[in-house]
């Protein structure tokens, strides 16, 4: 049921943008000037207030990190690539990159993974299907602070929940903090439980814009449900896939409230166990007030998600043009 | 097809216009035609599948609750029980009565900074939206994919200078810094922009410029009623977002005016940590989040949905 009243039928034939009729030759020039002019009016107060808070500080970032900036006078001298330079050479930056990878890889594929297997239970005919739906998506509304102080307390060494249970089963504890893997594991396990659900239903849209009767027609050609997921379903996702591998690209290394929140002291353990590249941007500019190098980090994380972003890209691009040429 | 034979045939929505389509005829009882082999009914893997998935959706949830309404002690008793505790009260006012916690201000700025940033995001990219999608004007192509590139754009590459220029301007500590960097999204016109070049025929809008409408008019009572779902989508997701959001607040706020995330981090941050306490204030702190999911979950749902399919 459309909302909108089906237009008159002579309306139909005048094309858009062109000439008001003939019988109002009086206000056409008025109305001429308010349709050039007015889309620039609807965007302008958009494009005002996104170059001031949006674009200054991207090129203003660029600019800082070529300099020694002096918080007190508010001012920098320019010293070229030494923030750069600087920041590639601490051996805290290196761990912080490969954390970052590990955290975000962890997250990512087991993420992706269990996506697509609960996006095709909710696309089987199930009873009650906007409850499901709406179930997957109760993490999604929880703060990611909020998820990782409940995920913290569970991951506690000594009487978090899950070593707990572990030792009821006679399994000795894990090291979930000292230990740099298992730091990981947590981490991701929090970044999974809020986005596992908000993929699923982006997924479980692809999902349902298969066409049926492809899957009627398997069904006929005597193909299992199993046989069908991985010859119809999966290949139709993968423009789909592209789209959320990007957007958990960009996010997954941005990642922040969760390592920050891990422990009280927030600074990524004692020795840099789960130490994330925007944490060590966090220290640089607000531990260690030096903003100089805080843009110079922000700048080489930039360059990082690009880098990655037109990797997948080109790989992407390489995967569905085979695709199209294998049909 | 196994729904109801006496019930007119409606397709499952396949692409992104009639998904969007039938999000906007909420009143409508949807019949979607079921999936896979004709006749069949899933098996009870699929229900354990999915009850397993619940399960661990809530479980958090439930844990919050049970270690919060106990005592500093729960956590460490070998024979906790599983059963809530009758400190949830004590200990969310143990919370609320911190000082060093702010929560009451921490609530109305959060409340005050979603809000604005909400409305202020609804606003200008339904009208940038409106004009990209229907209006014709030099370097319209080039400004949306301006626009969508950066999307890509990290918050941590604007923060330096930000702070920057608050602090010059004295609006470090002040909840004006939240909310100015947020008024204006990159996302919010691309998502406006998608929905609107479906939703509203080129045809309605010739014929509300035949009957003499200026241009403006013609965007108030065409263009604004059908962006209204995907506005309101548009809104709640934006809300949400600002809500939880955490970084920018943690590093511009005073710690005696927070948003609620940063009064969270506090909790954690004393010498001593009572997780009876943070975790009463974990849930309590969630549940304005809470309730709006349970009156507008169901469009949440669909607004993933419908913004998914654009690939």
């Amino acid at each position: 049921m459309n909302t909108i009243p089906p237009p008159p039928r002579q309306a139909r034939r005048i094309a858009i943008g062109s000439r008001p009729g003939r019988s109002r030759l009086d206000r056409s020039n008025l109305s001429r000037w308010d349709l050039k002019l007015s889309p620039y009016l609807y965007i302008s107060p958009f494009f005002l207030l996104f170059f001031v808070v949006g674009l200054f500080p991207i090129v203003y970032t660029a600019v800082i990190s070529f300099m020694d900036w002096d918080l007190v006078r508010g001012r920098g001298t320019f010293i070229g690539f030494d923030q750069y330079a600087y920041v590639l050479g601490q051996p805290k930056f290196w761990v912080a990159l490969r954390n970052t990878f590990s955290i975000f890889l962890l997250s990512s594929v087991p993420q992706l993974l269990l996506a697509i297997l609960i996006a095709a239970m909710l696309d089987q005919n199930i009873r009650a299907r906007t409850f499901w739906r709406m179930g997957v998506l109760v993490p999604y509304v929880m703060a990611p602070v909020a998820v990782a102080l409940i995920f913290s307390n569970m991951f506690g060494d000594k009487y978090g929940l899950v070593n707990t249970t572990l030792d009821h089963l006679g399994i000795a504890p894990i090291p979930w903090h000292s230990n740099a893997f298992w730091s990981h594991i947590a981490i991701a396990t929090m970044v999974n439980f809020r986005w596992t659900g908000y993929n699923t239903l982006i997924l479980l849209a692809a999902m349902q814009a298969v066409p049926r009767d492809s899957y009627e027609a398997a069904t006929l050609d005597g193909a299992g449900r199993i046989r069908q997921f991985f010859a119809i379903t999966v290949p139709s996702l993968k423009p789909t896939l592209i789209f959320v591998i990007i957007t958990s690209t960009i996010g997954g290394l941005q990642i922040f409230d969760e390592p920050r929140m891990y422990d009280q002291y927030g600074t990524g353990g004692a020795n840099s166990q789960w130490l994330t590249i925007t944490l060590y941007l966090y220290d640089i500019g607000w531990g260690q007030w030096n903003f100089g190098r805080a843009a110079a980090l922000a700048w080489i994380l930039f360059i990082l998600i690009l880098l990655i972003g037109v990797i997948n890209l080109f790989v992407t691009r390489r995967v569905v043009r085979d695709e199209g040429s294998g049909r | 097809m196994n729904a109801m034979p006496t019930e007119p045939h409606v397709s499952e929505p396949r692409t992104e216009t009639e998904l969007i389509s039938t999000l906007s005829a909420r009143r409508r009882p949807r019949r979607l035609a079921p999936r896979g082999v004709p006749g069949s009914r899933p098996r009870w893997f699929v229900y354990g599948v999915l009850g397993v998935v619940l399960a661990s959706a809530l479980f958090p949830y439930y844990w919050s609750f049970l270690i919060g309404s106990g005592d500093s002690f729960t956590i460490r008793d070998p024979e906790m029980s599983w059963l809530p505790g009758g400190n949830f009260l004590a200990n969310a006012a143990a919370v609320v009565n911190d000082p060093a916690v702010g929560f009451w201000r921490a609530l109305g700025n959060s409340i005050l900074s979603s809000g604005l940033i909400a409305l202020s995001v609804v606003a200008f990219s339904t009208l940038a939206g409106w004009a990209f999608a229907k209006l014709r004007f030099r370097g319209s192509k080039a400004l949306l994919v301006f626009v969508v590139a950066t999307m890509a754009v990290p918050t941590q590459l604007g923060v330096v200078p930000l702070y920057i220029l608050f602090s010059e301007m004295g609006w470090t500590g002040s909840i004006g810094a939240v909310i100015v960097p947020a008024l204006t999204s990159a996302f919010g016109v691309f998502w406006m922009t998608q929905y609107m070049q479906q939703a509203v025929p080129d045809e309605l809008i010739e014929a509300a410029r035949i009957d003499g409408a200026s241009s403006f008019r013609t965007f108030l009572t065409v263009g604004l009623p059908a962006a209204r779902p995907a506005a309101a989508m548009l809104g709640m997701f934006t809300f949400v977002t600002a809500w939880n959001n955490f970084f920018w607040p943690f590093i511009v706020l005073d710690r005696s005016d927070p948003t609620l995330p940063v009064a969270l981090s506090l909790l954690q941050s004393n010498y001593f940590v009572d997780y009876s306490i943070v975790l009463a204030g974990v849930l309590l702190s969630t549940i304005p989040l809470l309730i709006l999911f349970v009156f507008a979950g169901r469009q949440l749902v669909s607004g993933i949905m419908a913004g998914a399919v654009k690939g």
